[in-house]
């Protein structure tokens, strides 16, 4: 399929972006005492977040994970309310109750970023619901790991969004690793996509290292649910570069399997392709990567210029109070 | 007044609130076409008239009930989801304890989650320990979840009307046997606060804190006891969270004894939160030590005996009574 340049340009700049965010969240998460709690990055998968959400309309949903930067910042979320959230800062899109695990970015429909693995799968069904209750032409996608497939919520997700019909795309950022576990050590299916026979919805396996791929099979799954047909199952096949957090040494990855992986880097070959094409200049992409630095530059400066929380504001949100 | 089970009371509730509101909607197992043909059952009749769109009978999926509603409800629904028996909920429990309960937090106060799951407990019909189970003490234990356990018909309907139009999610606990003994229940509509115990019978030698089915046994005993001079208050939770703190302890404070009494098993269960609270909060104010009264800490046996040994009934609240008397 043909894509159109700006959705190209876009996903060139939300990969961008996410991964400067995330080189400085690296270098940030080993300074004692500045970032809390663990760090767990995308670096290397960023094409899955990117196509998908370019995919997608504003008013679409998505639910995402532990390993949510690259989607969030995709679907339009602001980096500095991220950057403050990470840091634990009252100004934080989530007044510092989320950290980076748990990002709730409601302004662009990504209201549940769950850290249970496959907690999404059974939300997104529910959301889908709503938008098919109100017979509305709007999707949710919900994107989880290779792991969360092994999981129940997997199946009973899939199994009554098929049921009902509903329009939700779930995409599996099949990064080969679920923690320590490689793939053939926690499944014998030979891809998830071949789940999707078995409730049943369409199927698609893609390279999940070319954002153009990832688009446009996202966008096929997406008509398809906003058509009323259902569900699908899209896997996107990518690597986890680094360890699931930044404390895992990765002994258990092969230095070749990374190494290999590193050239696939989704990030240079859409650059290449946009060069080929004469899209985009050497110049110009130089200065996209200086536009990214700054704007990570400038969330880490509100993020450490911002207030931390009021001790008493532990107890704000608990409840809606004014029910 | 209409006499009706707490049964056709909770679906009088589900079918004002689905009239009110169109983005109210039940899912469950069997809440549409459901094994047991009865009116009196809680949702008999609605998928006739509210047809199936706004009806859902669901697969065997408790999780994909539970996440249904928190999906729905942050999109903008008014999910009502039935947990068949509340050992499911264990099933249904990551739903509820790790995202329901906590969402709202994460997003900052950002995102609510208008959500009721009704569960349906208590034993007494020989089901045995896997379909007899009260869990209130762990859902009591899960900040941003509010629970509801009625004793009455008219508290049922009233109170399931405020749990569906709150903007938290909701655990509403009935018990199974409440449904078929009716009750008087009026006409005009009405609702019944959550976080609000109820004084069901006034008396001034004993308080006797109880909730859902239990309020029952201890109005017997009480009136057996009122035969022999002894007066026994009978605070009704109602909702376990929010607590209402200040009826139980205004009622301790006139009484000088507590007496706490469910059906739960004993260690960890909730008598052990609200013997805390009064304890703490108005010890000097106590005549005798509390007591207890519960299920003992075994799982509920099938055998009539044993089940029937299990139910705390009017005997142990009795003796309980006469031990701080």
């Amino acid at each position: 399929m043909q894509v159109p340049v700006e959705k190209k340009l876009e996903m060139l700049r939300s990969m961008m972006l996410t991964r400067a965010f995330e080189d400085t969240l690296q270098e940030l998460c080993q300074i004692q005492g500045k970032i809390p709690g663990m760090m767990i990055l995308c670096t290397g998968q960023e094409a899955v977040g990117s196509g998908v959400c370019a995919a997608l309309e504003p008013n679409d949903f998505i639910i995402s994970n532990h390993r949510s930067h690259s989607h969030l910042l995709a679907k339009g979320a602001d980096p500095k309310a991220l950057m403050a959230e990470i840091f634990g800062k009252r100004t934080g899109c989530n007044k510092g109750k989320s950290g980076t695990l748990h990002l709730s970015v409601p302004e662009v429909n990504a209201p549940c970023t769950t850290t249970v693995v496959g907690g999404g799968l059974p939300i997104s069904v529910g959301v889908a619901f709503a938008q098919k209750y109100r017979k509305e032409k709007r999707v949710t996608v919900c994107l989880f790991g290779d792991g969360a497939a092994d999981e129940g919520s997997f199946h009973e997700a899939l199994n009554l969004a098929s049921l009902w019909q509903l329009p939700v795309v779930f995409v599996c950022e099949n990064n080969l690793y679920a923690g320590a576990q490689r793939y053939e050590e926690h499944t014998r299916v030979k891809s998830i996509a071949e789940r999707a026979a078995g409730y049943p919805m369409p199927g698609a396996v893609v390279d999940g290292n070319d954002a153009l791929k990832v688009y446009a099979a996202t966008l096929q799954a997406r008509d398809h649910a906003a058509g009323g047909r259902g569900p699908t199952l899209i896997e996107c096949k990518t690597y986890r570069c680094r360890g699931h957090g930044e404390t895992d040494p990765q002994h258990y990855q092969p230095k070749e399997e990374i190494a290999l992986w590193k050239e696939r880097c989704p990030i240079p070959r859409l650059q290449t392709e946009l060069l080929s094409d004469g899209i985009l200049s050497s110049e110009e992409i130089h200065r996209m990567e200086e536009a990214m630095r700054e704007a990570v530059q400038e969330a880490v400066r509100f993020a450490e210029e911002s207030p931390w929380p009021a001790i008493e504001e532990a107890f704000d949100d608990v409840y809606v109070t004014n029910s | 007044m209409q006499q009706l089970g707490m049964g056709q009371a909770v679906q009088q509730a589900l079918r004002e609130e689905m009239n009110r509101d169109p983005n109210v909607f039940l899912a469950g197992e069997g809440i549409g076409v459901s094994i047991h043909f009865n009116p009196y059952l809680p949702t008999h009749g609605l998928l006739d008239e509210f047809g199936p769109d706004r009806v859902k009978d669901t697969p065997v999926s408790e999780q994909a009930i539970a996440g249904l509603a928190v999906g729905a409800s942050v999109a903008g629904l008014r999910p009502v989801v039935e947990i068949m028996f509340n050992p499911f909920f264990t099933l249904a429990s990551d739903m509820i304890v790790n995202h329901a309960a906590k969402l709202r937090y994460l997003s900052g106060g950002k995102s609510t989650f208008p959500m009721v799951v009704r569960i349906k407990t208590g034993a007494g019909f020989g089901a045995g320990c896997q379909h007899s189970h009260n869990l209130e003490a762990w859902v009591a234990h899960c900040p941003g979840l509010k629970v509801v356990m009625p004793s009455t018909p008219a508290d049922a309907k009233g109170l399931l009307k405020s749990a569906i139009r709150d903007d938290n999610p909701v655990v509403f606990i009935e018990d199974m046997m409440l449904y078929f003994a009716p009750g008087p229940v009026p006409e005009e509509e009405f609702l019944i606060p959550l976080g609000k115990a109820d004084v069901k019978r006034e008396g001034e030698h004993v308080t006797v804190v109880t909730w859902s089915k239990m309020v029952g046994v201890a109005l017997k005993a009480a009136a057996q006891l009122e035969e022999e001079g002894i007066h026994v208050e009978v605070v009704d939770l109602r909702t376990l969270v929010p607590l209402d703190k200040e009826t139980i302890l205004a009622s301790v404070r006139r009484t000088g004894r507590l007496v706490v009494l469910h059906e739960a098993t004993r260690t960890g269960g909730f008598a052990g939160e609200v013997c805390a609270v009064v304890t703490e909060e108005a010890f000097s104010t106590l005549k005798a030590p509390f007591r207890r009264v519960t299920g003992p800490d075994i799982p509920v046996p099938v055998s009539p005996p044993l089940e029937r040994f299990y139910i705390p009934d009017e005997e142990k609240l009795k003796a309980a009574i006469r031990e701080i008397l």
